[in-house]
């Protein structure tokens, strides 16, 4: 699949472009130092060093973003839009200021386009409800690939069951990339929309998107990235992949839980009708006729999670600091001795190998089960993540009930992989 | 180390490399499915049962090794027991897994089943173990619907 490494080159490419010096300052970057910022890295774990890797269930928190949602709460606290007296107006600027933050941080055209949602999931279900149902028309296809996360799968069989679209799945191939060729003939006049994971939660793929979606357009298709996965490990610019719609949470990106962006262009958000109705999504309200409020408050009834929006802007400016061309660079090559280390050991078999690929180990092993697995890693300090990672058709596809999967972060060490394979070794002790 | 040797003892291993009774029963009059949606254990349990006694016992299924040795051995053990010693046997089980008082006095009925005591300290694992006790109850009862543990 050229195209798939096509696309990791091309982002690679656009990084050294972009800072000519990156390669060269990702050798040094200091992960000592950042792993200082992480208070939650310094514990021990059944009297083990904890060894963190299950990054892409959630990503720990540096301080700068403990101590954003800590000042907000001790000092800034009140009500956003509503209010005249200085705090509201103090909330509501660090509030809106994140907007702008996320809006540079994607490169979307307009503030009004970023959307605050609870995650990625609700941000998927916003837009199949909204746009959706209004969209769809019974006969009308959705496309979906065989490497969704259930929350890219269930939402758009939801709609499909209530407007009679259909739903048809890109199936993928044995290392877990799209099949390209397959993915253009499923194309066709009926397309009204594609949902497409960026990078896979189980398999790690980075996926072709920019060249998916083009393909899209030229059947006037709408796209949805699921970017979950890709916002903590590449650098995204909606513009440049043309996307319509682009989702992702703030707790897999060094952010609080219960906060994440929907970014939508702005003609399409304007002609969808409300998700929900409350207060702030109106302009104004009569018992006989209620004006909707402009986008993005038509999409945010209710208070909104104020210090997540506040600790999502401090983890975007974290993140932006160490800069996401060198994560990508750092865990790359930790990718590559962690795939080395597992690779030798005998009996294990690596789940996911595209050529184009974030962080992600997923494994399973010949005598032991992942759950067994997860189990005995826990005692030894490590961990990991053991499931079908809410993907169960991926498991199917792949012919397991389950696998271990060890995700990376940019904090994460080679001597941690270290721990990780010595890990293996005593499961193979126990189940050999 | 110690405490996971106490989890997976030498004979829960043994049953998970070769579980007993691990087929599909011809002539079972009950059936029931178990499954775990937080691992993705899933296990077919078959009986026959005739005046109230499990004349013979059998399962299928997919699962780590608690869960995978828990099943055969439940298997094992209950072969021509009762309907009323079987649900007994369950409860003995279900107390030890989850410490419960008097979890000490059905040890001793639990005989060889009491290897499973180890999973008490893993919380997260006490579900697998009773997944295939759970399917086996819903097998007694009789329900149509698979069982979930969640």
């Amino acid at each position: 699949m050229t195209s798939a490494g096509g696309t990791l080159t091309n982002a690679k490419a656009k990084a050294k472009a972009a800072a000519p010096a990156a390669a060269g300052r990702a050798a040094r970057l200091d992960v000592e130092a950042i792993r200082r910022d992480f208070p939650i890295l310094r514990q021990t774990v059944h009297g083990r060093p904890l060894v963190y890797l299950d990054n892409a269930a959630t990503s720990q928190k540096p301080q700068a973003v403990i101590d954003a949602v800590t000042r907000y709460y001790g000092a800034e606290n009140s009500n956003v839009h509503r209010g005249v007296h200085f705090l509201s107006e103090q909330a509501t600027q660090a509030y809106e200021g994140v907007r702008g933050t996320v809006r540079e941080f994607l490169n979307a055209a307009e503030d009004r386009e970023i959307l605050f949602v609870r995650g990625t999931t609700e941000g998927i279900n916003l837009v199949a409800q909204s746009y959706g149902r209004a969209a769809l028309r019974a006969g009308d296809e959705v496309v979906i690939s065989g490497m969704e996360h259930h929350s890219n799968i269930v939402p758009w069989q939801m709609v499909c069951e209530a407007t009679g679209a259909v739903l048809r799945v890109v199936p993928i191939t044995d290392a877990g990339e799209v099949e390209l060729e397959v993915y253009e003939r499923l194309l066709n006049a009926r397309t009204r929309l594609v949902a497409i994971v960026h990078i896979s939660n189980v398999l790690g793929s980075i996926n072709p998107v920019k060249q998916m979606i083009a393909m899209a357009r030229r059947w006037n298709a709408r796209v949805l990235v699921d970017g979950a996965q890709a916002v903590p490990h590449l650098p995204v610019d909606v513009r440049d992949l043309d996307c319509d719609f682009y989702v992702f949470s703030g707790h897999k990106l060094l952010g609080p839980t219960g906060i994440g962006i929907l970014y939508g262009r702005a003609e399409l958000l304007e002609g969808m009708p409300p998700y929900q109705g409350g207060g702030d999504m109106i302009s104004s309200v009569t018992f006989e006729k209620t004006r909707y409020n402009t986008i993005p408050y038509k999409f945010e009834a209710g208070t909104p999670h104020i210090a997540g929006a506040i600790g999502l802007g401090a983890a975007i400016d974290y993140v932006q600091g160490v800069g996401l061309d060198r994560i990508a660079a750092y865990e790359d090559e930790l990718l590559g001795y962690g795939t080395a280390a597992l690779s030798a050991i005998p009996g294990l078999r690596l789940i996911g190998t595209a050529p184009a690929k974030a962080a992600v180990l997923s494994f399973v092993l010949d005598d032991a089960h992942a759950h067994d697995v997860g189990t005995i890693l826990d005692r030894e300090g490590v961990a990991i993540r053991a499931g079908h990672h809410c993907a169960m058709p991926l498991m199917q596809r792949f012919g397991v009930p389950a696998t271990a999967r060890a995700s990376l972060a940019f904090y994460n060490t080679r001597d941690e992989i270290d721990a990780l394979v010595r890990a293996i070794q005593k499961v193979k002790e126990i189940f050999g | 180390m110690s405490d996971l040797r106490d989890l997976y003892q030498e004979v829960l291993l043994d049953h998970n490399r070769r579980p007993r009774n691990f087929q599909k029963l011809e002539g079972a009059n009950r059936t029931a499915e178990g499954y775990n949606p937080l691992c993705g254990d899933q296990i077919t349990v078959y009986m026959k049962l005739e005046d109230d006694v499990i004349r013979d016992i059998s399962f299928q299924g997919s699962g780590c090794a608690i869960s995978k040795s828990a099943a055969s051995m439940m298997t094992a053990a209950l072969k021509g027991k009762t309907r009323g010693e079987a649900e007994a046997l369950f409860q003995h089980f279900h107390n030890m897994l989850t410490g419960k008082p008097g979890a000490e006095g059905g040890t001793e009925a639990l005989g060889k089943l009491a290897v499973f005591a180890g999973v008490c300290e893993f919380p997260i694992r006490v579900k697998c173990a009773t997944l295939p006790w759970h399917t086996l109850h819903a097998a007694l009862e009789g329900k149509g619907e698979p069982v979930s543990t969640e």
